[in-house]
């Protein structure tokens, strides 16, 4: 619109150096309403905006008014897609890490993000602190000692068939009573879940929307990347209807993530502090949390979200640090190198997702991670793109898939192969008695300044969540915005508090499983969404200058 | 008086611009002074251009059909913020050392409730900037 009205200086189109933009009608904003409620000025995308947060508030109203019929409803719904399913979520996920290593070593890996010239917008500690924050920091939280010890006992206690299927949740074959090979098993179990193919998950949802904002000229909003698919249909229902289903699988694998902070948080604050372990007080957690997050939206992404992820980043690597000096150093440095060597051997055999024998463990484990990945793809693939301008795809690929995948290799043998550790040399089975909220401090409950460091591992579950939380804010906001990136204020400080609004709803209506079952629903439309966005980058990357 | 006068510019929104434009261009002549054309965008696609290098040469095709206009030397300034919606002021208050500017003109929108909470830009710019503000509504 205010195309015609400015003198001119249109038509002037080049990116930082030579990129080939993509010429269409459609300019950002121009299905926005600017309008004020009240005080407060917005500029949403129409319908989107509406559509999005009108349908998100109903379903909390329907969980919160059939609160016993809705838990079940979705933990069926989530067994029935992962285990029906799970050919297509681990088929899914191999095809994007083949592209993702396909692109590192191919000549389309020299295209550079943003223009042949652009410049980084952020430097490498940021960026990485913000790729991780974003990515999986209460996970691995939350997982890091409590998986590799599920897959370390599951392995060692070997297979057990009923009826002719095995009912044991052991990877692979397992490893009957040989702790050596079922603590390999375990860790290299444990890695797969979080290592490349997660990563790769993210990096092609990055990658895509990077592509087609940075160097195409098109909105940062996931229906861009499907311009090659739909040309200017994408600015039509086809590109509403994706774009909602980001912000739905958004939200809602947010959700996810912050039940599970808020039920660690307050499970590790009973155990250390014998404070009440109540519905109130995870209520209390995610209000905290949600109003730190605000601060952190409101003082914006340079001093808010970026310094926030810089000291979660500082404090995690101080605690990893802790962990190999005290702990048994020898042993997970030396693990380091053997883990990574049994992830690598197992590899294929992990990843087939055809003919598996162990259905509990492929099906219940990593279909559903897969799944849980895939749905938190729009909004961390989104974000990383947020940040990643100005890089090639080369070092996009490498320094997102590549460095996380070992960064995370080193998280888990120092947490989880520790917790084993304790188990086989120590003869220290506490922390596999454990429910799984404490396992984490009873882990460091061995090691010294155990008080400390347990605090540590509190605030660092509570710091993630805040990271979460104000980058999931950010975009949302931008996908319900058209793609605008300084759209009002206002807009922010409502999505946040809407996140938490329906993590309170989702936990209280059916606690973790309808949390966990509504993430895999979104996740698996959201699979289609991502092989179609496989074929968008290759033909994208193409007709780029290299 | 002024030797040199700062005006930022919302490119999104050139229609909104036209009287803080006019203003600028009547105090450069009487005071003989330059002016400068400051605009703020992000690296990412927005309403007022596909990216900073679309949004620079935009910006000088409005400062160059400016000095068309009403004749007194100009100059133009992109700033590129990753984050607008927030840093917008700071930036501004940044680009006024940075092009040693004794005059700033800034077109702003009637205060509402809102302004009571968190200033427009122009106010903020007004409270805190070292130099003269004219805020033209």
């Amino acid at each position: 619109m205010s195309e015609q009205q400015t003198p001119d200086g249109v038509g002037i189109r080049n990116p930082d150096g030579p990129a080939n933009i993509i010429e269409t009608e459609y300019e950002i904003g121009q299905d926005n309403i600017s309008t004020s409620v009240g005080p407060f000025g917005l500029d949403i995308h129409n319908p989107v905006f509406m559509i999005s947060g009108l349908t998100i508030v109903a379903f909390v109203f329907l969980t919160l008014a059939f609160q016993d019929a809705v838990g079940p409803l979705f933990g069926d719904l989530r067994v029935w897609l992962t285990s029906t399913l799970d050919w297509f979520f681990l088929s899914a996920a191999n095809i994007f890490v083949l592209l993702c290593l396909f692109l590192v070593v191919s000549p389309l890996g020299k295209v550079r993000l943003g223009g042949k010239d652009a410049k980084p917008d952020y430097s490498y500690p940021g960026w990485f602190a913000m790729l991780f924050a974003a990515g999986m920091g209460i996970g691995l939280m939350y997982f890091g000692v409590s998986e590799p010890i599920s897959h370390f006992n599951s392995s060692i206690g070997g297979t057990t068939v009923e009826n002719g299927v095995r009912t044991d949740w052991a990877p692979l074959g397992a490893a009957v009573g040989d702790q050596e090979a079922a603590r390999q098993l375990g860790m290299a179990a444990t890695i797969f879940h979080w290592g490349l193919h997660p990563w790769a998950i993210y990096a092609i949802v990055a990658l895509a929307l990077a592509l087609f904002s940075y160097n195409k000229g098109l909105p940062l909003t996931i229906r861009s990347v499907f311009y090659p698919i739909f040309g200017e249909r994408v600015w039509g229902w086809t590109g509403h209807v994706i774009d909602t289903l980001a912000v739905f699988a958004t939200l809602f694998g947010l959700a996810t993530s912050l039940g599970f902070g808020a039920e660690q948080a307050s499970a590790g604050l009973e155990y250390l502090y014998g404070l009440p372990n109540t519905d109130g007080s995870k209520v209390f957690l995610i209000l905290a949390i949600t109003a730190v997050a605000l601060v952190s939206v409101i003082a914006g992404m340079d001093a808010g979200v970026k310094r926030l992820s810089e000291i979660n980043m500082m404090m995690a690597i101080l605690l990893l640090g802790f962990i190999i000096v005290v702990g048994p150093t020898l042993n997970i440095i030396t693990g380091y190198f053997s883990n990574l060597g049994s992830y690598l051997a197992a590899l294929p055999a992990l990843s087939n997702p055809f003919g598996r024998e162990d259905a509990n463990f492929s099906q219940g484990w990593t279909s559903f991670y897969w799944a849980w990945w895939i749905s938190w793809s729009p909004f961390v693939g989104m974000f990383i793109a947020r940040v990643s301008r100005g890089r090639t795809v080369r070092e996009f690929i490498i320094c997102v898939l590549l460095i996380p995948s070992a960064v995370c290799v080193l998280w888990m043998t120092a947490f989880g192969g520790t917790a084993i550790y304790q188990i086989i040399n120590d003869g220290f089975t506490g922390v596999a008695e454990a429910d799984q909220n404490f396992k984490l401090f009873v882990m460091l409950s061995q090691y010294p300044l155990a008080g400390l460091t347990s605090f540590v591992g509190i605030v660092l579950v509570v710091v993630f969540f805040v990271t979460s939380s104000d980058s999931g804010s950010l975009v949302i906001d931008t996908i319900t915005a058209g793609g605008k990136v300084d759209a009002p204020l206002p807009q922010r400080v409502f999505w946040c508090t809407f996140e938490g609004l329906v993590a309170i709803a989702l936990l209280l209506g059916g606690g973790l499983t309808a949390l966990q079952a509504m993430s895999v629903s979104t996740g698996f439309p959201f699979t289609i969404v991502l092989l179609l966005a496989c074929y968008a980058i290759v033909k994208g990357l193409m007709d780029e200058p290299r | 008086m002024y030797s040199n006068i700062m005006v930022p510019v919302d490119l999104a929104h050139v229609e909104r611009l036209a009287k803080a434009l006019d203003t600028a261009a009547d105090l450069a002549r009487h005071y003989g002074a330059s002016v400068c054309y400051v605009g703020v965008t992000t690296s990412a696609p927005g309403e007022a251009a596909h990216n900073p290098a679309e949004f620079e040469a935009r910006l000088e095709a409005l400062g160059a059909a400016q000095a068309e206009r009403h004749g007194a030397a100009v100059s133009t300034r992109t700033i590129v913020s990753n984050d607008p919606a927030i840093d917008l002021d700071d930036k501004l208050i940044g680009a006024v050392q940075e092009t040693g500017a004794d005059l700033v003109v800034m077109a702003s929108h009637m205060p509402g409730l809102m302004e009571h909470v968190f200033a427009s830009n122009a106010g903020y710019v007004a409270s805190h900037a070292a130099v003269s503000v004219f805020v033209v509504r």
